[in-house]
């Protein structure tokens, strides 16, 4: 899909610019999840946003994690829209459940 | 993702050729199919979500693995660069497909019309179909309306694993096109494979409009919609025969 080639391509440059960036990928999904496992969002420090995770319900805490895997360099598997006393309080409107796989771009090696 | 294996990523993207990526979800350690040695568990899913073009995720002893199939983009291949074409392209280009446009009159297939995203091939459409080959994430549709060019690109593309063959033409000028490329030698079967008339019946009277039903077509075909031709052609009876609203 041109649309995953657009979001690393997206992603390549902002690096190359200088920026932090991190990226996020749906790996599982359960229900009706807005968006396929695979979906892709890339993030820059500085806020800048390519691509998505869902229709827009999650991306704002994926992009508040990925901050914490661009200061860290540690990647994270979050969960999303599952009912319990998980930290990630933020729920899928229609229901689905999903997970997401955040890592940081290495800009080194 | 480290820089260097993004650039080893593109590097394929760019060269068309289909890989994937293994990530490791417990600390993000990523291999990239084919070109790195693999577990043959790894490769064997690697090589599946490939061949289903659909991301995976499995347990492999007890360790967590995400894997991404990156396939070359899919395929539009228009034969005719007319006006319906002037608006196909760019709705296809969005979807994601790599789009060809194949036309010997070379006053119709110019960069000018269709800028330069879109490659343009001048060659017969029989010999540049041979060329292109289609393949099984190829989708093909002729809208020349002329059997001289649209006939030959047809006779390749139904001997080939195109997804999709669509050909522009009114209920008749279907009926003439089967009974000529019969003629020539080509199944019933080979035949039965042409979406004709070309796109969902939408009622579109305008170039996009009828572009945005061939691209609807395609896309169903593409996802096993059941949305199929024939209930298309069901929403699109003449209006007088709907209910009054």
């Amino acid at each position: 899909m041109s649309d995953q080639e657009d979001i690393l391509s997206t992603a390549a440059d902002w690096l190359a610019a200088g920026e932090t960036v991190a990226l996020a990928t749906v790996v599982e999904t359960w229900g009706s999840s807005p968006r396929p496992a695979g979906s892709q969002l890339a993030v820059t420090a500085s806020g800048r946003l390519a691509g998505s995770v869902s229709g827009g319900c999650i991306e704002g805490a994926v992009a508040e994690a990925a901050r914490r895997s661009m200061a860290d360099g540690q990647p994270q598997l979050l969960d999303f829209g599952i009912s319990d006393e998980r930290a990630w309080e933020v729920g899928l409107a229609c229901g689905g459940k999903l997970k997401v796989f955040v890592e940081k771009l290495d800009a080194a090696a | 993702m480290k820089a260097g294996f993004l650039a080893r990523l593109r590097a394929a993207r760019t060269a068309g050729r289909p890989v994937a990526v293994l990530t490791r979800l417990s600390d993000g350690a990523q291999h990239l199919h084919p070109e790195d040695e693999l577990p043959a568990a790894l490769a064997e899913a690697a090589r599946e979500a490939l061949a289903n073009d659909a991301a995976r995720s499995l347990t492999e002893e007890g360790v967590s693995w995400f894997v991404q199939p990156y396939n070359p983009p899919l395929r539009l291949i228009v034969v005719g660069a007319v006006h319906i074409a002037q608006a196909l392209v760019p709705m296809a280009a969005g979807l994601g497909y790599a789009v060809t446009v194949v036309d010997p009159r070379r006053a119709f297939a110019t960069e000018e019309r269709f800028g330069a995203a879109v490659t343009l091939v001048g060659d017969w459409p029989d010999e540049a179909m041979q060329g292109l080959a289609p393949d099984s994430r190829t989708a093909v549709v002729t809208l020349t309306h002329d059997p001289k060019l649209d006939d030959p690109a047809l006779e390749v593309a139904l001997r080939s694993p195109a997804f999709y063959v669509g050909a522009l033409g009114s209920r008749r000028t279907h009926a003439k096109r089967l009974a000529r490329l019969a003629e020539a030698g080509l199944s019933e079967a080979e035949t039965a494979r042409i979406a004709a008339p070309v796109g969902l019946a939408i009622g579109a009277v305008t170039a996009p409009e009828i572009a945005l039903s061939i691209m609807a077509e395609i896309v169903a075909r593409r996802r096993g919609a059941e949305i199929g031709r024939l209930r298309g052609a069901e929403i699109g009876k003449p209006r007088e025969a709907a209910p009054a609203p």
